[in-house]
């Protein structure tokens, strides 16, 4: 702590900070344009002037930039001064001279941080008449757009994209007045983290294009706290909806998980949610072709159809929120639920689950693994099964530069004097993985071995650590590679360890696990990080139920009624498999996208998108939280049926003469209540009571215009605006909106806005220490701790010889409602098949040849792949992209020649 | 403003299937062996293509920075930062003038328009023989001797424009 004297007043702070962060946190205003709490100062734009002096006497004092001068016990300064204020009033009005001063036509105008500080400086009209210099803009690919003309030459687009996500394809070029960010040709930018550099930006160079298309601005939008669903590290995201539609998505901070950045998947992957084909009544069959019914009808078809005698059993989702997985098995009961997740998924999170919840090792944070000191990647590619954490790793690796700046006493705060410091000097990662992985340029060594030699290598390195661990026989290779890796984690204050569900071993899980449990005997501080496969699979894990083969083994043909939630099987079971099992059954499938397994049912139920319902979803550390309905489907047409799954199933009830749900605490508190596992899950957000000075929370900002004409093309009367008994939201711009009056809990923050703050900077405003935690604490609640101590796994027999399926997880495709969205179909590849260099020559496969591929009742023809990287008998498949069935890894695989 | 060149993206010349010589290879790995960090060699690598080019081709660029192991997006960035590694084709003599604060002091802008008169280009241009390019440039260190001037790598200073004549008549 230090004591730091502003404008008279004195002030404690952490004197670790730099003066900006220091008085930001304070919440004091000053304008800044080059730092970021997430890429620290390098005094590039001279916009954070402030006086400081020598004492308290000292009259003259001189300027200093508050983000490079450190916030040292009894420091004086003046931020009102009136040579700082003009120096930061010419250093605005500079960085504008070739600004085209275009806002009414810039999609950054409204949430512009240069707009804010503009404003914040009082540089109010233009003085520079002359020329302006002007660039062409390059076409990016179909995520983001650019305008290069806005410009300040801040430098935080590149200091992101290449320093912080270790992009290599944008760059900066030309000097002095003439400087230009971009690509060296035109193109797609390559990194799956690109979508951050439009809220780094601070200007409107580069924007949201699939925003663009639709545009709408910040404040006529409606906006809710909720959680990204393109994986289970459990993104916070704040989408905005106009008109009934999905706009465009933006970060929600939580210093946890995301921080500041989300992966391109997440923020661009939304437009399932917008598509012309989703169900939005209650669909029944007649014939080979649907028939569109009302709610109230579909209620009453569906209850026919579960009083027919039959059995009923439900089938639950790993995409589907807590509380629908929970209605439906107190539909169906117990005894009849099944979790909907592949037998292998099911298995796998299950060990997962069991590794976090009873081993000695905690779960880590984003924030954690971004603090990991050495790390071992066992297994997973986690660029496509839990991307945040790719990045993180990024910065785990990086983590060198602050050790090395902090032994020679610079600030870690100074960014460019770290990166001298550092030079080329990483903290190590260990990847061992089937494939090469985009970290790999990263790594202090990899590996590169099927599910036996990973597994071999994981349990030396525990055995290395531990003689008590399981010995394992190991070529010397990997034995020396092995030790090395054991006497660096051993070495490290905060090691890591990653692996998960992605290359569909058990026996890898196993490991990793092992050299967890075998590391935390010698250093409390060892985490891991495991990755499981869809958002809500540990949540559903922990439901404890049967998997979806036990369901169809139980069918097995016979006559029954299936209610299947939000799930299309055809993406977890081969066609003949759930031919074989379906073949006398009646199905009811509640789901927000038309898919194969709508298309079969007798009667579809329309559920809510994860903008258009609330719901808990567990993480990847098993932290429950609660993603908040952004705007209500019916207020624009209120013949819609759609509505959450939970309130689908409640209504069912009913129309059995059960008792039923009306609200969602009542389906949280009776879920609790009914799994024991999930208790806690309350306490994820506050309940639909919650008040602050007596009022609900907009989801709107106040600003927002039009809202009572927003349906006047339908009807000149004006509806009032939707209640939501589910939620302290209100959908309106009218209740508690600002950042001022009560610290708002960090699960109820819909979007980031403050007075004079409307880009994502006002996040700020609503942080204890700016970049760190949220004022009120960060959302979300862990459902479990980890334990005292757990047992090692023994080891298991090696898998069997020949070709073997390997899943390639895509950050583009392989995850089902994501590779429905138009820009992230562009960016998803052909489907192939990836083949080892030496199987492919013994089977006589060349490059980019078309390629036989049996295996279950699959025969197939890809375009080969053929890799040296890939272990010989592994055959990879990219996992759910179109054209690739479900995959069972592990299983054997025929290769042919030819189509 | 009348200094500053406009430049049409579409006038550039392109050089299709781009190769690095021999020599420039050998070059090139010659200048990596001085440093221990490939992004080093960047200027060096980009003066030996100059060298045997006279300028260096936008086509040049992703060779080259595979050749010493960078991105294409680095080395473009170094390329463009530099005003004397020349991205368009340029004479067989090169006019740097001074514009730094000195020589305009010392006369600057007369010397500016003697040269104008004499090529017939402007800032940026070369004169259609492929004589002459005139460039701005900022400095030469040579202040007691305003107004300066370098052609090729020779300075000249004070230049008066009388002397201009005869001054660009030695370069053939
Ligand atoms: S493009 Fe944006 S982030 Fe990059 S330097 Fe310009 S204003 Fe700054
Ligand atoms: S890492 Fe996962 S949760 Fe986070 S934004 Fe990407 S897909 Fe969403
Ligand atoms: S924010 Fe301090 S110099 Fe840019
Ligand atoms: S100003 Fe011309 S040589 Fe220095």
């Amino acid at each position: 702590m230090a004591k730091i004297h502003v404008d008279g007043n004195t002030y404690e702070v952490n004197g670790a900070d730099n003066l900006l962060q220091a008085c930001l946190s304070l919440g004091l205003d000053i304008p800044y344009f080059c730092w970021h709490p997430a890429l620290d100062s390098v005094g590039a734009c001279r916009q954070c002037a402030v006086k400081q002096y020598k004492d308290a006497d000292d009259k003259n004092g001189r300027l200093v930039m508050s983000c490079m001068t450190p916030a040292s016990d009894n420091t004086y300064i003046s931020i009102a001064d009136d040579e700082a204020k003009e120096f930061r009033e010419t250093i605005v009005s500079l960085l504008m001279t070739n600004h085209p001063h275009d806002c009414p036509v810039c999609e950054e105008g409204g949430h512009c941080h240069l707009q804010d500080m503009t404003v914040m400086t009082g540089h109010h009209s233009r003085d520079y008449r002359f020329t302006k210099r002007t660039h062409q803009n390059q076409y990016l690919g179909p995520f983001i757009g650019h305008e290069m003309n806005r410009c300040i030459s801040c430098y935080r687009c590149v200091r992101y994209y290449r320093d912080y996500a270790g992009g290599k394809d944008l760059g900066v070029f030309g000097s002095a007045a003439n400087v230009y960010f971009g690509r060296e040709t035109e193109g797609v930018l390559e990194s799956e983290f690109s979508g951050n550099l439009t809220e780094v930006c601070p200007t409107g160079v580069f924007t949201d294009k699939t925003h663009s298309e639709r545009y709408t601005r910040k404040w006529d939008m409606q906006f809710a706290p909720a959680i990204c669903t393109g994986c289970a590290v459990g993104c916070n995201i704040s989408p905005g909806e106009r008109y009934g539609e999905v706009r465009r998505i933006e970060n929600r901070y939580h210093s946890e998980l995301n921080g500041y950045f989300l992966c391109d998947r997440g923020r661009f992957g939304y437009g399932h949610a917008n598509l012309k084909n989703r169900p939005t009544h209650a669909l029944v069959r007649e014939g080979d072709s649907f028939v569109t019914k009302h709610r109230g009808e579909g209620v009453n078809l569906g209850a026919q159809l579960l009083k027919s005698g039959k059995t009923v059993i439900g089938i639950g989702s790993p995409r589907a929120s807590l509380e629908a997985n929970h209605a439906l098995r107190s539909l169906v009961g117990a005894g009849n639920f099944y979790s909907g997740a592949s037998a292998q998924d099911a298995s796998l999170t299950a060990l997962c689950l069991k590794v976090l919840r009873e081993g000695p090792v905690p779960a880590a944070t984003i924030k954690r693994i971004d603090q990991a000191d050495a790390v071992l990647v066992l297994g997973e590619d986690t660029l496509g099964t839990a991307a945040r954490v790719a990045l993180a790793l990024r910065q785990a690796a990086r983590g060198k530069l602050q050790t090395m700046s902090t032994e020679k006493k610079v600030p870690d705060w100074q960014a460019a004097s770290a990166a001298d410091i550092a030079q080329h000097e990483l903290n190590p990662l260990f990847i061992a993985t089937p494939m090469a992985t985009k970290l790999d340029e990263i790594a202090a060594a990899t590996l590169r071995a099927d599910a036996d030699g990973l597994a071999a290598l994981g349990n030396a390195v525990a055995h290395a650590l531990d003689a008590s661990a399981p010995a394992v026989s190991a070529d010397a290779d990997t034995a020396a590679l092995a030790q090395r890796i054991a006497d660096t984690l051993k070495a490290a204050k905060k090691p890591l360890i990653v692996s998960g569900t992605g290359c569909g071993s058990a026996a890898v899980i196993e490991a990793a696990a092992n050299v967890a449990y075998a590391l935390a005997k010698l250093n409390a501080e060892t985490a891991i990080s495991l990755a499981v496969p869809e958002a809500n699979s540990l949540g559903l894990a922990m439901f404890g139920a049967p998997d979806l083969d036990a369901a169809l083994a139980r069918l097995n043909g016979q006559e029954a009624v299936v209610l299947v939630l939000e799930n299309d099987l055809s993406r977890r079971a081969s066609a003949s498999a759930l031919d074989a099992a379906f073949a006398q059954s009646t199905v009811i499938a509640i789901d927000h996208q038309q898919t194969a397994t709508t298309a079969t049912a007798a009667l579809v139920l329309p559920a809510a998108s994860f903008a258009e319902g609330d719901g808990t979803w567990v993480n990847f550390e098993g932290r429950a939280q609660r993603s908040f309905q952004t705007y209500d489907p019916a207020y624009y047409d209120r013949h819609v049926a759609t509505q959450e799954s939970w309130r689908w199933i409640a209504q069912l009830r009913t129309a059995l003469g059960q008792p039923a749900w009306s609200k969602l605490d009542e389906v949280i508190a009776d879920a609790e209540a009914a799994i024991p596992a999930l208790k806690g899950i309350a306490q994820a957000a506050p309940n639909a009571e919650f008040r602050i000075d007596g009022a609900k929370l907009a989801r709107a900002p106040q600003r927002q215009s039009g809202r009572t004409a927003a349906r006047a093309n339908i009807f000149v009367h004006e509806p009032k605006a939707t209640q939501d008994p589910d939620s302290p939201l209100a959908f309106s711009m009218e209740g508690i909106n600002s950042t001022h009056a009560v610290e708002r809990p960090a699960a109820l923050i819909p979007f980031a806005w403050s007075p004079g703050w409307n880009s994502p900077s006002a996040w700020n405003k609503f942080q204890a220490e700016v970049g760190g935690a949220m004022k009120g604490g960060d959302s979300g609640v862990h459902l479990f701790r980890h334990n005292g101590a757990a047992p090692y796994f023994p080891l298991r027999a090696a898998g069997q010889d020949g070709l073997r399926l390997l899943p390639l997880h895509q950050h583009f495709g392989s995850e089902e409602l994501s590779a429905k969205a138009a820009p992230i179909q562009e960016r998803t590849a052909q489907a192939y098949v990836a083949i080892n260099v030496a199987d492919a020559q013994r089977l006589g496969i060349e490059h980019q040849s078309q390629t036989r591929v049996e295996f279950g009742d699959y025969s197939l023809s890809l375009p080969a792949k053929v890799r040296v990287d890939l272990p010989a008998g592994s055959v990879g498949l990219p996992a759910g992209l179109a054209g690739i069935p479900p995959l069972v890894a592990g299983a054997a695989v025929r290769l042919g020649k030819g189509g | 403003m009348s200094d500053t060149p406009v430049l049409k993206l579409a006038d550039l010349p392109k050089a299709q299937g781009f190769a690095l010589s021999e020599e420039e290879r050998h070059e090139i790995e010659h200048a990596l062996g001085h440093y221990p960090d490939g992004r080093a060699a960047s200027i060096d690598a980009l003066k030996a293509v100059q060298k045997h080019r006279g300028w260096v081709p936008d086509e040049a660029i992703p060779e080259i920075a595979k050749a010493i192991g960078i991105s294409a997006a680095d080395l473009e960035g170094v390329a463009t930062f530099y005003s004397l590694i020349f991205r368009r084709p340029v004479g067989r003599h090169v006019i740097k003038v001074c514009d730094s604060i000195s020589c305009h002091l010392t006369g600057y802008e007369e010397l500016r328009d003697e040269l104008v008169k004499q090529l017939g280009v402007q800032y940026g241009q070369t004169t259609p023989d492929n004589r002459y390019t005139l460039l701005p440039i900022c400095c030469l260190g040579a202040c007691d001797r305003g107004a300066t001037m370098m052609i090729d790598d020779d300075l000249h200073g004070p230049v008066e424009p009388a002397d201009v004549k005869a001054i660009l008549e030695s370069y053939k």
